[in-house]
């Protein structure tokens, strides 16, 4: 019981506040205690992690209360993971929000960020279900702030949509949480999970509808098919390093369709077991599909990309609907690499909105941008790991996930719809690629776009933020040179996940920290 | 008393369902609102319903009244008020901006250019940064 596993959600929340009093040394001083925030968390998350792969999961009791009674945040493998990823991602979004200046289009962005961060990491590290609601919510008002920020009409119309739809999904919650309790009269994860395996034949409807009411809010939150409608124009219009953070904002459901789900649905639940798993398989399925297709009819970049994460979500729920330690651990590999390459994605639809003036990132030609061949390079790489093609990371953990459902028996229309899909994609990314750096008008001619004609682009395209890019992109390669030791890091996290006695053990088996003043009290 | 708690949470989550379903933000805002009011009746009801009974337990009493979903009651309704506070705020700054309470804004299949003669130009050039 260390706090150093505690630090990954409290220094956020320490450092938004701390932001938030640097405000009147403006926002120069406000971008310095900020990005130094950021690498801090990072070091702490390195720290973190560390723990994760010598030891055990780790449990710290908040307030001294031992499970099931307090709140406890559970450092494992996979936590450790994803608070290490939003890290690395959170970096590189906020430098570029610096450096384009995107951060002082309007007011409290490195607060909201930060906040964003708190909300995120205790989503990953909480033990208890109630607790995951409270980040939920914490996470979704920073990001309706987030998605608004610089405002603008577009910005509004999907922030209406996407903030009526998770209000929505958390009474969702709340109705499934309330259920679950009534019967199982605990909130903490582990004792609901041996409260399961223990269950009476009458309530075990209860909580497998409650179950798949929990199941329906996380596939709002990852969008999952029918509920992914939300994403495309909320990723697309708002601004970039926003939509690079977001990148992570849908793998919050996934990890709770493992954590939640794997935790209660595991072997141990009897005739509940693993009542997600065909749900997760078939939904994640048909979003890939409608995912792959929605990329192939996107009328801008911005919405292609969005497009394009949806698909590394479908991918990654086939790979927890497979459901066996290869294939969690091929997801595991893969979310590292969706969410980051995703992230650096938006940042490039960004370049590419700015260098192409008054045509922005539409499908349609224009005059050729400034650093076009730079640019078109960059864009091939991000597009080679995003669409999954060899030699990049991409391909290694969409190969990853097709070894393991060679032996699914539905292995055919696994590897079907993966693959039609990929395929679409190419096309779509290869056909995007060509219609914005090929396709391009001769210098001197107009061309006429929403009634006004448009002669020319910027002269010249500041390249404000590319460590943030490329330093992204440079994780696709890093997980190709390094696959070895990643895929055996990603294997044992994912023996953890299905370890359920271990996490149980660990979680239920805490002591309280001996209070040395106790004699003064009593 | 379980009938009329369970009745009354049935109406409000079906009045809540309709009215979210609506066109405008109001009716949706309104909705939203009663699912909430719903859902916090709901986890109310999820400790049992009893009556008299104390929420501590001590060697003489045996049976007592569970304080838990209070706390989460408790929770809930904050939660609940903050994000309605600022769903209303949405609501109204998409009313100026979008020029309507619909909630897809316009509703016509043209609706950049209807904009451009409802909403004054001087929005669309002040938020150059994100918008399309």
């Amino acid at each position: 019981m260390l706090l150093e596993t505690f630090m990954p959600v409290l220094l956020p929340l320490i450092s938004g506040i701390l932001v938030l009093l640097a405000r009147s040394g403006g926002i120069g001083l406000q971008r310095v205690v900020s990005l130094t925030a950021v690498v801090a968390l990072i070091l702490v998350n390195l720290n973190a992690m560390q723990i994760a792969i010598q030891l055990p999961p780790q449990v710290y009791a908040l307030g001294n209360w031992v499970a099931p009674f307090g709140i406890v945040m559970v450092l494992d493998k996979l936590s450790a993971t994803l608070v290490l990823v939003t890290s690395l991602l959170a970096i590189a979004a906020l430098w570029y929000a610096v450096r384009q200046k995107i951060d002082a289009q309007g007011s409290h962005f490195h607060v909201l960020f930060h906040i964003q961060l708190f909300g995120l990491n205790g989503a990953f590290m909480t033990g208890d279900v109630f607790n995951l609601f409270v980040f939920f919510e914490v996470l979704l008002l920073a990001s309706y702030g987030l998605l608004l920020h610089g405002g603008g009409r577009l910005k509004t119309r999907a922030g209406l949509h996407y903030v009526a739809l998770n209000l929505v999904g958390s009474t969702l919650f709340l109705f499934a949480v309330g259920a679950l309790y009534g019967i199982l009269g605990t909130l903490n994860l582990a004792d609901m999970a041996v409260k399961i395996s223990t269950l009476s034949p009458a309530d075990q409807g209860v909580v497998a509808s409650a179950g798949l009411m929990l199941l329906l809010v996380f596939g709002i939150k990852a969008a999952m098919f029918p509920l992914y409608l939300w994403l495309p124009q909320a990723y697309a219009n708002t601004s970039a390093p926003v939509a690079a953070l977001f990148a992570i904002m849908t793998k919050v459901g996934l990890y709770a369709i493992i954590r939640i789900h794997g935790t209660l649905f595991g072997e141990q639940a009897g005739d509940l077991a693993y009542i997600h798993i065909p749900w997760v398989l078939w939904l994640g399925l048909i979003t890939l599909f409608m995912a792959a297709l929605g990329a192939v009819a996107s009328r801008n970049l911005r919405e292609q990309v969005a497009y394009l994460v949806l698909a590394s979500v479908a991918t990654l729920l086939i790979g927890i609907g497979i459901n066996n330690i290869e294939a969690m651990s091929a997801t595991i590999f893969y979310l590292i690499h969706s969410t980051l390459i995703a992230g650096a994605m938006f940042l490039l639809a960004d370049w590419i909105r700015q260098g192409r003036g008054e045509a922005q990132d539409e499908f349609i030609s224009a005059h050729a941008m400034p650093n076009a061949i730079l640019v078109g390079s960059i864009f091939m790489v991000a597009a080679i790991a995003m669409t999954g093609l060899p030699p990049l990371s991409g391909f290694m953990g969409k190969l990853l996930i097709l070894s393991s459902a060679l032996t699914h028996p539905q292995f055919f229309w696994i590897l079907g719809v993966v693959l039609v899909s990929g395929l679409l994609m190419i096309i779509a990314m290869a056909r995007s690629g060509s219609l914005l750096f090929y396709n391009v008008l001769p210098e001197e001619k107009c061309h006429t776009i929403d009634g006004k004609d448009v002669c020319q682009t910027p002269k010249t395209l500041p390249l404000n933020g590319a460590a943030s890019v490329i330093g992204l992109l440079s994780v696709a390669i890093i997980l190709v040179v390094f696959a070895k030791p990643f895929h055996e890091f990603t294997s044992s996290a994912a023996a953890q996940v299905f370890d359920r006695n271990l996490y149980q053990q660990q979680v239920l088996q805490v002591q309280p920290i001996a209070n040395p003043l106790k004699e003064l009290v009593e | 008393m379980e009938w009329l708690i369970s009745i009354s949470i049935g109406v409000m989550t079906a009045a809540g369902v309709f009215l979210t379903l609506r066109a405008r933000t109001f009716p949706v805002v309104l909705g939203l609102t009663l699912l909430a009011y719903a859902v916090n009746v709901f986890l109310f009801t999820m400790g049992r319903l009893n009556s008299g009974l104390p929420a501590v337990i001590n060697d003489v009493q045996t049976q007592y009244a569970d304080p838990l979903p209070q706390a989460l009651v408790l929770t809930a309704i904050v939660i609940a008020f903050g994000m309605t506070a600022f769903l209303i705020v949405l609501a109204l700054k998409a009313r100026s901006e979008l020029g309507n309470d619909h909630v897809d804004g316009i509703h016509l299949a043209n609706d950049e250019e209807s904009l451009d003669q409802l909403v004054p130009p001087k929005k669309a050039t002040q938020s150059a940064g994100g918008e399309r």
